[in-house]
């Protein structure tokens, strides 16, 4: 109970201070998660959009389960994939990039992929069937049309990136895995959050803890303000 | 000139099952022609058909003079809007969805008839608000302005007053009677409601199982209808 508090009292101390290891930490996670989001959204919004504007999903007894797979994918195995093919025997080897900020973000990416395409498709198919008939009938061409029921669908497309944001920063195994934990170049909150609490530094790592729950909040309060909006 | 719509044996099959087969009908520019028949009878998907929204599976349609087919031109197709039963508005402001079909056309609205529209329909004081909330009356009054601000040549109707009010149906009926002659436009509207059809009609086409079973002009049907089955349909008899 004693180290609990004391550990809290000095997570927040370094909180305040901006301790420099922490805003380190912080900086390559946004940085990291960051650019597979980016990634993930830019690939699987307008796939998730093709998909999800068609009549039919085209081979869709065979592409649905593909997709929701990938949504409920064991981040560690998607880590596993890349260090495989990352590593020095590995197809892409020769890019050294295992072990470096980049592997991170390709596994995230792999990570957030699937759920941005699944959830983007979803919230296309939930509309109102009467909405896309209505917007045609109004004289929309088809990118017009397009435009007009991601709009529709837009609360549904920014839960899919939340998702998507929320799934890969709070991911551990994956990243540990292909970036190696690193201090100073692969670190992020959950790897650093697993390291400081196995060397007994439980101030940092409850600082740390506190950082990944507010970005959890940040997140969600925003989706709710969007929402209501 | 000739008819604003021609339909030649044309037939709407889905899945190899026919569910409209129309020998000849010609509609004529400026008419009010009401589209009756029992539930299943084809009215809606002949409506499909001349909102070019799908194309028929055998058979000729033209608007225009111009064949229908995936080539009718998009400035064409914009000659044509409908409302259906269930408002669809987007998830904008109410002013927003009045403007949207000028909009994808690359106009705007100006303030000053936007404005006129809201007053017209009683929604000056939700202008602002989003158009998912408003009340089943007010949304259906929002869809007739936001298909009518386009100034089509023709306007479809699907049941727009099914769901409404008496004061809302008068107030939808009104608006479309006045601008039908400010326009001239061509209105095909579909309706259940054989009072309605009376009301609204210069003529009136009776589906039965897809097929054409009488047009005729409003009085005749209602007074002097040549088919047992309109006679039976007219006195409200027929079976839904
Ligand atoms: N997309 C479709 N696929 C298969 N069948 C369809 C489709 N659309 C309509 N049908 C069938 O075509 C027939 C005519 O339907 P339609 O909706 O045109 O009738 P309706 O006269 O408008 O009826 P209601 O008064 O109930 O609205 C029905 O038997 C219906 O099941
Ligand atoms: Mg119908």
């Amino acid at each position: 109970m004693e180290t609990l508090l004391d550990a809290l009292r000095e997570a927040l101390r370094l909180l305040i201070d901006l301790d420099p290891a922490l805003v380190e930490i912080i900086g390559m996670t946004l940085r990291v998660t960051g650019s597979a989001l980016l990634l993930a959204v830019l690939l699987g919004l307008p796939i998730g959009a093709a998909l999800g504007l068609r009549e039919r999903i085209p081979a869709a007894g065979c592409l649905m389960p593909i997709i929701y797979t990938g949504m409920a994918l064991p981040p560690v195995v998607a880590g596993l994939f890349v260090y495989l093919i990352l590593s020095n025997q590995g197809p892409l080897g020769g890019l050294d990039w295992l072990f470096t900020a980049r592997a991170m973000v390709v596994s995230q990416t792999i990570i957030a992929l699937p759920l941005v395409i699944g959830l983007t498709l979803t919230a296309l198919r939930g509309l109102d069937p009467g909405i896309k008939l209505q917007v045609r009938s109004l004289g929309a061409t088809r990118l017009q049309l397009a435009t007009a029921l991601l709009l529709e669908a837009r609360l549904g497309v920014l839960a899919a990136i939340i998702a998507a944001f929320g799934g890969i920063v709070s991911e551990v195994g994956a990243v540990m895995l292909v970036g190696g934990n690193i201090e100073g170049q692969t670190r992020v909150l959950t790897t650093a959050i697993v390291l400081e609490t196995r060397r007994g530094n439980f101030a940092l790592a409850l600082a740390l803890g506190i950082i990944l729950l507010l970005l959890a909040f940040l997140t969600n309060w925003l989706f709710h303000k969007l929402s209501d909006g | 000139m000739p008819p604003i719509y021609q339909l030649q044996h044309a037939q709407k099959a889905y899945d190899g099952r026919v569910v409209l087969d129309i020998d000849a009908l010609a509609i004529g520019r400026g008419e009010v022609l009401a589209l009756v028949g029992p539930s299943g009878s084809g009215k809606s998907t002949l409506l499909r058909l001349l909102n070019f929204l799908e194309p028929p599976t055998a058979g000729a349609l033209t608007f225009d003079g111009r064949a229908v087919g995936d080539d009718l031109p998009l400035s064409e197709r914009r000659r044509v809007t409908a409302v259906f039963q269930r408002p669809a508005l987007l998830r904008r402001s109410v002013a927003a969805n009045i403007g949207y079909g000028l909009g994808l056309r690359g106009e705007k609205l100006p303030p000053e008839e936007l404005a006129a529209w809201l007053e017209r329909l009683g929604l000056t004081h939700l202008a602002r608000q989003s158009a998912l909330r408003l009340s089943a009356g007010e949304a259906q009054r929002v869809a007739m302005a936001r298909a009518l601000v386009v100034r089509p040549d023709v306007l479809l109707l699907d049941e727009p007053t099914a769901n409404l009010d008496p004061y809302n149906v008068g107030l939808i009926e009104r608006l479309v009677a006045e601008e039908q002659r400010a326009l001239g436009m061509t209105v095909v509207w579909v309706t259940h409601d054989i009072f309605q059809a009376r009301r609204v009609a210069d003529r009136v086409a009776f589906l039965l199982a897809g097929r054409l079973v009488e047009v005729a002009d409003a009085e005749t049907f209602f007074t002097a209808p040549a088919t047992a089955q309109a006679a039976a349909f007219a006195r409200g008899e027929l079976v839904y």
